[in-house]
């Protein structure tokens, strides 16, 4: 009796109940769509690496974001802090012509503090964080634009790092697959073993769940709450890297685009956004999601503003499926709420 | 009641919030393994009194000691470390959590050492379970399920549990049975048995009458903030107390005006 419970719990039912089955089926469903609206080109390696590509350093910028979102929070800086660490690297190593590896630490260093700050000032003010970090975006945009014009007198910084750096950050494998790949899996391997194997993990998620309790409990919500927002400004800095080791080059107005698409990655992912569940599977998912989206609409010969569409109604319908989870999960077993 | 020394005693305890007193000078004990009842109607300084025992409120005036020593409580992790645990109306879990997760939320167990040092799902899942069902909640056996998917009465089993196994000696149980159909607050109210039976001194604040006589052994009536009535298991009939919870006369009063209604309409009928 108690192993037939037991099977049916960890059998379709409840997988298909999960929100990361329906970024399953939504990544499938459009790489089906575009396999059969882009045909042979989309499907061959250059198809492939193209939105690959797009997903990798969409997906290092998404994933420590859900974490920020798992916990209960936002973070809309991201695009700024691209911008920010990848003048950094371009000043420093292609300007002044310091060694790369210092501009790149230095680049990542930046995006780190002003994820500290982030997370400094929303938990010691209680503000919401989408407010905090949508200042921190603009205030950060204009600090960017303000010192890259008044150090370098342009709004646009070449870099030639040198061969081990670029070999790292900035080559494509066979002239197609960029390394970002290798370095989104890395993220993927390290954010998951934070999620679900460490300690720390379970704190996110019940900071998320319920942040009163949470702090009864004993665990350092500040703290937690903090170090996300730098590993989320760390993500958006690597990117930052990555993209001025493989342009050759830096321009202020980097990155702005991975504010929205990070967080269409996380929540079509099934990460919800009252925060409290979210897993890393779902996040790159829905990163392959967007990417296939973005990048399959080249293949078909359509106009390419039809992509926004697609996103923008793949958008709604995960918030729907996220929320009817949601309700299914909290009302679960109370057959009152279930007549509502 | 001299007979052994209370776990926890409030003496003389005032709370005052910005000249609002929500508690008076309110004196109570609590022994190990008896259930103290705290009755009250709305407002009557319950949760204010909840507060204060478990840590987020110190008092105004007025001293708490455990086992007879003064003791004070400037967050809720110092009433927990001396074995304070408080159990909301919902269970105060985290409902997208599942039950082995959210059973160690704080004291996650871990295996490995050095890097490799991680969360042992396994022994979560499994003493999360395993301490469920000595609660008697037998239906529950993945320790996987999400917390939101178990019925309320599961859920407050799993706080209690939860509590109990991280040696929790006081255990305040807020309004537990409120939200809950009448098997399941029964179920609660076993498992509150239960918990006494192992020695743990219950804190039971409800406002239902029927629920505190079944497994009270002592009870205090809050009104406005002041203790009104401290009293042992059966030196106060069931309507005593009632009458004392909605304020004595004013319930004689309202029962008159209600029998005058209930004419008027037996008149139309």
């Amino acid at each position: 009796m108690s192993t037939q419970v037991k099977k049916q719990s960890v059998g379709f039912g409840s997988l298909i109940r999960r929100p990361e089955f329906g970024a399953l089926i939504g990544a499938l469903a459009v790489y089906i769509f575009f396999a059969i609206a882009g045909g042979a080109p989309f499907m061959a390696p250059g198809g492939s690496a193209s939105w690959l590509n797009v997903a990798a350093e969409l997906g290092i910028i998404a994933l420590p974001v859900a974490l920020v979102m798992i916990a209960g929070d936002l973070d809309l800086s991201v695009g700024s802090v691209l911008a920010a660490s990848s003048m950094t690297l371009a000043i420093l190593s292609g300007f002044y012509g310091l060694p790369t590896w210092v501009g790149i630490i230095a680049a990542l260093l930046v995006g780190t503090l002003i994820g500290i700050a982030n997370g400094y000032i929303v938990t010691k003010t209680n503000l919401p964080a989408f407010v905090v970090t949508l200042a921190t975006l603009f205030a950060v945009s204009g600090l960017t634009l303000g010192l890259t014009r008044l150090l370098v007198g342009s709004t646009a910084v070449s870099m030639t790092a040198d061969p081990t750096t670029k070999a790292l950050f900035g080559t494509l494998l066979d002239g197609k697959f960029s390394v970002a790949i290798f370095w989104w899996l890395g993220v993927a391997v390290l954010v998951s073993w934070i999620l679900y194997k460490s300690i720390f993990g379970n704190w996110i998620f019940a900071i998320g769940g319920d942040v009163i309790s949470a702090r009864a409990t004993g665990i350092p919500v500040a703290k937690v709450r903090i170090a996300l927002f730098a590993a989320s400004g760390f993500g958006a800095a690597l990117v930052g890297v990555l993209q001025t080791c493989m342009y050759n080059g830096a321009q202020v107005a980097n990155g702005q685009s991975f504010v929205f698409n990070s967080i269409i990655a996380v929540v079509v992912g099934g990460v919800l956004l009252t925060g409290g569940y979210g897993s890393t599977i779902g996040v790159i998912l829905g990163t392959l999601t967007f990417a296939i989206v973005n990048q399959g609409i080249y293949y078909t010969g359509w106009n390419a503003d039809w992509a926004a569409l697609i996103l923008g109604i793949l958008l709604l319908i995960a918030v729907l499926t996220n929320n009817t989870f949601r309700r299914l999960a909290l009302s679960g077993g109370n057959k009152k709420e279930k007549k509502n | 009641m001299s007979k052994a020394t209370p776990i926890l005693s409030l003496k003389n305890v005032s709370k005052v919030f910005a000249g609002y007193r929500a508690l008076n000078d309110v004196s109570l004990e609590v022994y190990p393994g008896k259930v103290l009842c705290l009755l009250g109607d709305n407002g009557a300084g319950k949760s204010t009194l909840i507060k204060v025992l478990s840590g987020f409120h110190e008092p105004t005036s007025g001293t708490l000691e455990v086992n007879g020593v003064t003791a004070v409580f400037k967050s809720p992790k110092d009433a927990s470390n001396v074995g304070i645990a408080t159990v909301h109306q919902f269970g105060g879990t985290f409902p997208l959590m599942s039950i082995g997760r959210s059973f160690f939320v704080g004291a996650e167990p871990t295996k490995g050492r050095g890097i490799f040092k991680r969360f042992d799902k396994k022994y979560a899942n499994e003493t999360a379970v395993r301490e469920m069902q000595q609660l008697g909640i037998t239906r529950v056996t993945d320790g996987d399920r999400l917390i939101g998917g178990l019925s309320g009465g599961e859920r407050q089993a799993s706080a209690i549990a939860r509590a109990v196994h991280f040696g929790a000696n006081v255990l305040i149980l807020d309004e537990p049975t409120a939200a809950l159909g009448v098997k399941e607050a029964a179920h609660v109210l076993r498992i509150i048995m239960q918990a006494r039976n192992k020695g743990v001194a219950v804190i039971l604040v409800t406002h239902n009458v029927s629920h505190a006589l079944t497994v009270g052994d002592h009870f205090a009536v809050l009104i406005r903030g002041e203790k009104a009535d401290d009293f042992a298991k059966g030196e106060r009939t069931r309507e005593q107390i009632t009458d004392l919870m909605a304020g004595g006369e004013a319930m004689a009063e309202l029962e008159r005006e209600l029998s005058t209604l209930t004419g008027t309409i037996n008149q139309i009928n």
